[in-house]
């Protein structure tokens, strides 16, 4: 006897009408844990060393908090998104994160072009929304320029003016006080971020007592620096004051083989990863690089315990963007308990009141007032920055002195005469 | 001064480049593949050199030994995984087998690319120089590694060039890029044909990758960057002719350390590009081309 199927149509029908049960039954379920859980999306480059450490910082800041009982009897959740380095991709990820999978806030990305084109869609969907790395001054001014619409945005980084006053604060103890020089050759990439640092640059250089003999703004695709290095050698500086991030590796490589005789100092954020000397094949050595925190260094006291149980569990030192996604899940916490609620508007509001001592210093946004709305406050007492030095494939700090760890100390072919 | 240094600094970059282009154009010559993986090949030569001296604690040689032969074994992947089967098969007619081709190497080339940014992340490496140091040569400090670069850049494509010229397998691989039909009525396998070629193509590509990571290092970003430049550069010198590539590779080379030293760093690749423009207007078939 031949079993008698049911028509085509009818499986179908009997598919579809399952498939929508299972799919009310996983809405509800969804919903329910929202109820229960603070989420929080975090978009990095999942690929790149600096966007590596983002996604595992939170989680490790979101397991601690989750240990000791998390927020008011609700459990943190991070909800992670690779973002392969594009703003397209990483949109895509912001519409995802607050329309399919509710999260309350967003943290995302080290660079400034992604951060730009995150920033309206934070204001669209109303949801809040930190940058853990990116610096441009852009991203703070347009929460200053339009408050009501783009106060979800907030800045969890220095902006690059701050960073060029860091590297400035910096240069003027350790090279003019110290080492007498008095000449300084710009270098940059050409990128978002590095507009405001070498305006920022050319303003407090000559300040401190550095007088910029040239500037040089370079494609972020060169691979060959020789002719950059060459330039700047014609020049006669007595140090190159740097402003790279998407190019690190190569240029300090070249300057190490063509034994470019001249120190570099200022923001090169792949030094800041702690697998820069063995990319380099130890290049590294006697590069000065500006910072936020550095494995060895307690610029709070929270600061160590963070990097060792980093290391514990992921094998390696957090990149400068681990620190501050570590200290944003522990404030947006912070400001969730404070508002008793995750309410976008109620969060914004009590993000904006946040003071909290974190592992790169005590954080305290700037007012609707001040140029740079919803950036983090620079200045003593609150976050100053460090300056750091590769020594013997370590990063050494060596300045502000409160916390500084060895001395200046270069390779054989550079020439530093004054001492 | 200012001249020697262009001239040095051009030199060793024009090698490398001519070194990179010789294999793409002499598949293309012998076989009529465009192989768009060119520039994920050459990264993952360079990445593995790195790899095999900073993970496995081998020395330069060993690193430099082994990026050669990832290289080879990822030259013959592509060949025997993604062209082979595009040209044999039957559902793809014959006239659109080119576009088959280009298009499976290309994927093919992103899938290496994002493998190496996945497992090695796509910060950039650099493999550790076999020779160190710098030299004065006329007044100009050079480092050894970039005159290390240009001299094994020379040799490989004299070798080339003896192989292809002198002995009989080499002479097979002529008589296959000039016609096809006329080595297999000779009684010559054209697949083994191809398959030497595909080998010599591995190694070529692979003493490129890594002798460009000790120069300049290297990222999964240089992929696109690298496939397209040796694709310019074998435009411009007329696809098929070793030669030709070997001159426009110097062209272009020159053009753009000139354009580094005296216009600016950051247009570096804008005159070459230009030249490619007009020569593709006056002389479609580049410069030595035949077809």
């Amino acid at each position: 006897m031949k079993r008698k199927s049911s028509p085509p149509i009818m499986r179908s029908v009997r598919g579809l009408i399952g498939g929508t049960v299972l799919g009310l039954l996983t809405l509800a379920a969804g919903q329910a844990s929202a109820a229960d859980a603070i989420k929080i999306g975090v978009i990095a480059e999942a690929q790149a060393i600096a966007g590596a450490s983002i996604p595992q910082a939170a989680q490790l800041a979101a397991d601690e908090i989750n240990a000791k009982g998390g927020v008011d009897g609700r459990k943190i959740e991070i909800v992670t998104y690779d973002n392969h380095s594009s703003s397209a991709d990483s949109v895509r990820a912001f519409q995802r994160a607050v329309n399919e999978d509710k999260v309350n806030i967003v943290i995302a990305s080290y660079i400034s072009e992604v951060v730009l084109a995150l920033e309206p869609w934070a204001a669209r969907l109303k949801t809040p929304f930190i940058t853990p790395g990116a610096a441009s001054n852009e991203i703070s001014k347009s929460v200053h320029n339009d408050y009501e619409k783009n106060k979800y945005t907030f800045h969890g980084y220095l902006t690059s003016a701050a960073l060029a006053l860091s590297v400035c604060d910096a240069a003027k103890e350790l090279l003019v006080e110290q080492k007498h020089m008095k000449t300084a050759v710009i270098m940059s990439e050409d990128a978002a971020w590095t507009k405001p640092l070498d305006v920022g640059y050319e303003e407090c250089l000559p300040k401190i007592g550095l007088k910029v003999l040239d500037h040089i703004r370079f494609s972020p695709d060169t691979t060959d620096f020789t002719p950059i290095f060459n330039k700047i050698e014609g020049a006669k500086p007595d140090v190159i004051i740097t402003g790279i991030s998407h190019v690190g590796v190569q240029p300090t490589v070249q300057w190490k083989n063509q034994q470019v005789p001249i120190p570099m100092f200022g923001i090169s954020s792949q030094a800041t990863n702690s697998t820069f000397a063995k990319d380099t094949n130890d290049a590294a050595e006697g590069v000065l690089f500006q910072a936020v925190s550095g494995p060895d260094v307690p610029v709070t006291p929270k600061s160590l315990p963070f990097t060792q149980a980093f290391k514990a569990k992921f094998g390696n030192f957090p990149s400068y963007a681990g620190y501050t996604s570590y200290d944003e899940v522990y404030y947006i916490a912070d400001a969730v308990k404070r508002a008793g609620s995750t309410d976008a508007d109620k969060l914004v509001a009590a993000l904006e009141k946040t003071d909290w001592v974190g592992t790169i210093g005590r954080v305290q946004f700037y007012g609707k007032e001040d140029q740079f709305t919803h950036s983090i406050k620079y200045g003593k007492g609150l976050i100053t920055g460090l300056m750091l030095q590769w020594q013997d494939g370590k990063q050494v700090a060596v300045w502000p002195a409160e916390v500084a760890k060895g001395q200046l100390k270069f390779p054989s072919f550079i020439k530093v005469t004054s001492n | 001064m200012l001249a020697f240094q262009i001239l040095i600094d051009g030199f060793a970059i024009s090698a490398l480049y001519a070194l990179g282009a010789t294999g793409f154009t002499l598949i293309f010559g012998v076989s009529g593949v465009l192989n768009l993986s060119h520039g994920a090949i050459m990264v993952l030569a360079a990445v593995a050199a790195w790899a095999g001296a900073s993970m496995l604690h081998m020395n330069t040689y060993e690193g430099a030994l082994l990026g050669v032969v990832v290289a080879l074994v990822a030259a013959f992947a592509t060949y025997f995984a993604v062209v082979q089967p595009i040209q044999r098969s039957r559902r793809i007619p014959n006239e659109e087998k080119e576009i088959f081709v280009l298009t499976g190497t290309l994927l093919w080339g992103i899938m290496i690319q994002e493998l190496i940014a996945y497992f090695f992340t796509n910060n950039a490496k650099t493999v550790l120089p076999i020779v160190e140091g710098v030299m004065d040569i006329f007044g100009v400090r050079t480092p050894r590694n970039e005159i290390f670069t240009a001299v094994v850049c020379c040799l490989v494509i004299g070798l080339l060039w003896a192989l292809v010229n002198r002995t009989r397998t080499g002479k097979a691989v002529l008589a296959a890029s000039m016609n096809p039909r006329g080595v297999t009525l000779l009684g010559l396998e054209l697949t083994n044909i191809y398959i030497v070629v595909w080998a010599i193509y591995g190694i070529l590509a692979g003493i490129a990758g890594v002798l460009l990571g000790m120069f300049l290092g290297v990222s999964s970003y240089s992929v696109g960057p690298l496939t397209a430049s040796a694709f310019s550069i074998v435009v411009l010198g007329g696809l098929g002719s070793v030669s030709g590539s070997l001159i426009a590779a110097f062209v272009v080379g020159y053009l753009e350390t000139l354009t580094a030293y005296l216009v600016s760093p950051a247009y570096r690749t804008i005159p070459a590009l230009l030249l490619l423009v007009i020569v593709m207007y006056i002389r479609p078939q580049g410069l030595l081309g035949r077809r």
